[in-house]
């Protein structure tokens, strides 16, 4: 049974109302509240029983599957291994997500562990939302890594946002490409109150053709702390590009240390970081549009972090 | 109607404090006025101040007989002020349709955003979703500006060089912008420019030099001074006379 607490979780991370139709996978305390299969997108469970195989067929188009975690026991801690292998030529979405609601004095954590093998010519939008609520004075910890292997012409489009109630995460994301494969992530993190969150690229670019942009937008309230880290290595004819683009506020603090090394000399590698408190002309612009400062401030980060 | 009552403004430099505005009283009581005047004379201090964003040292604004000196800018724009930038902010996320969203106070149809934009010569399918930020050209920006100054529908209105920064081209456009605001207004419209073809459109021009009112008139008693002798050169010869 999913209450409405879980109810709540499984909204805010993965925009669902309820069981959703399709594959799926409900993890809820550490037990599998429900699963569903599709005719071309099978979930296993491992052998070692620590976390699930997805098996996306080859050719499979427009199918999406849901692989949500809600945690709302106090005190719960888990390290979760999910496989997702992506046939040739499919094109899918997958979203993913934990949400955390900690009522109680000890510290909740999950750490999830995805590893993607993206077949030739096949397509992945990947989503992760990750999101804590509760009145509890216990930590809520996420620490999800990711790891994705493509394979050549391959495409995945990794939006990933924690915006609320997550107080220590590290997040890190490892990337292989082969030829002429493109990997776009889109990261938004927003921290206030003590919280901590680091983020971690590291990508290899190692087929000719090879591509791969990365966005990261963060907004540092109170005295939160981030930082960001990419490494990028252009092993091939690839082009790569990080952006770092930050906002702090507060007390608040982000530091941004991007590497790009290209090992070939057709490899062109850019990154660019910002980090920055609100423009005062942007605030002034809206508030000759009739905002307060602070309806101003709230404007501003939530178009940042669309 | 707004006036600016011997309003006075200074700013801190390094070499001390130096007067931008040394006592400047005009009254903005038709449609269509134009300030203008040489560089450096006080013009976008005195738009700033009507804004709110600066506060003058000493004097008084006051709108539609409200003493509006010590508002904030928020509360001027609340009161029917709004303000075009001479440089438009850009930002990073913020969409066109954000930007106009706000500015009308609610959530606009696609029509109706659809007519803002067309007014200042934009298509709204092409602008709507964009973002506000450097992939604009400086004469898509300075539309958008405007348009969400139209979108504002207040009964006052100032434009800070609405041709500053963009080409030749887009000014060609901009002024039949301006054009069709001037059948559109039901305030008071006040803009800054040196432009000949926007002084050409005021009913009112007030010429502003050194941090004062030089001159000020209608349109037909003020434009034959300005053309055919340079008026930074005329002030200088005022000074010798």
């Amino acid at each position: 049974m999913i209450d409405k607490i879980e109810l709540n979780l499984l909204k805010e991370i993965a925009d669902l109302h309820g069981i959703p139709t399709g594959a799926y996978n409900i993890r809820k305390n550490g037990q599998s509240e429900g699963r569903g299969q599709s005719a071309h997108i099978h979930i296993e469970n491992r052998e070692d029983g620590r976390g699930i195989v997805i098996t996306v067929d080859p050719g499979t188009k427009n199918e999406s599957v849901h692989i949500p975690v809600i945690i709302s026991k106090t005190g719960h801690e888990e390290t979760v291994y999910n496989d997702f292998y992506i046939g040739e030529d499919a094109d899918v979405t997958v979203i993913a997500g934990c949400g955390i609601h900690n009522s109680g004095a000890c510290g909740t954590r999950h750490d999830g562990i995805h590893s993607f093998y993206v077949g030739k010519n096949a397509r992945v939008v990947y989503v992760e939302k990750h999101y804590g609520d509760g009145e509890g004075t216990g930590e809520r910890v996420m620490n999800p890594k990711t790891v994705l292997h493509l394979g050549e012409g391959a495409k995945v489009e990794m939006n990933t946002t924690q915006i609320k109630g997550v107080d220590s995460t590290v997040r890190e994301t490892e990337a292989h490409l082969a030829a002429n494969a493109v990997l776009e992530i889109s990261e938004k993190i927003m921290t206030h109150g003590k919280q901590f969150a680091k983020t971690a690229f590291s990508v290899d670019l190692n087929g000719d053709g090879s591509a791969c942009h990365v966005v990261s937008r963060s907004v540092a309230k109170e005295d939160s702390r981030q930082e960001y880290h990419s490494i990028m290595n252009g092993n091939a004819r690839c082009t790569g590009r990080t952006e770092c683009d930050a906002i702090i506020m507060d007390n608040g603090k982000v530091s941004a240390v991007p590497r790009v090394s290209a090992n070939n000399v057709d490899a062109a590698l850019a990154h660019e970081a910002a980090i920055g408190r609100i423009a005062g002309e942007q605030l002034v612009k809206f508030m000759t549009l009739g905002l307060t400062e602070k309806e101003a401030e709230e404007q501003i980060i939530a178009g940042f972090l669309k | 109607m707004l006036s600016l009552e011997n309003v006075r403004f200074s700013v801190n430099t390094e070499a001390g404090k130096k007067e931008i505005l040394s006592g400047v009283s005009f009254t903005v009581d038709s449609p269509f006025t134009v300030i203008t005047g040489p560089n450096g004379g006080g013009k976008s201090t005195i738009a700033k101040l009507i804004s709110g964003i600066y506060t003058p040292d000493s004097g008084r604004i006051v709108f539609n007989g409200e003493d509006i000196t010590g508002l904030s800018v928020t509360q001027r724009a609340k009161a029917g002020i709004s303000y075009a930038f001479q440089t438009p902010v850009r930002f990073k996320g913020i969409t066109v349709s954000d930007l106009l969203n706000v500015a009308s106070g609610r959530t606009l149809s696609v029509v109706e955003a659809c007519d803002f934009l067309s007014s200042v010569g934009l298509c709204a399918r092409d602008y709507l979703d964009r973002e506000v930020n450097a992939s604009l050209s400086g004469g898509e920006l300075k539309r958008i500006e405007i348009a969400t100054v139209l979108a504002r529908k207040t009964p006052f209105a100032v434009f800070d060089e609405p041709e500053a920064g963009i080409d030749l081209w887009s000014f060609a456009s901009l002024i039949r912008v301006f054009e069709n605001v001037r059948e559109q207004i039901n305030g008071n419209i006040v803009i800054i420019s040196h432009q000949e073809r926007i002084l050409n459109i005021a009913d009112r021009i007030v010429v502003i030099s050194g941090g004062k009112v030089d001159r000020a008139g209608t349109k037909e008693e003020i434009l034959p001074t300005l053309f055919g002798q340079d008026s930074a050169c005329s002030v200088l010869k005022g000074k010798m006379d």
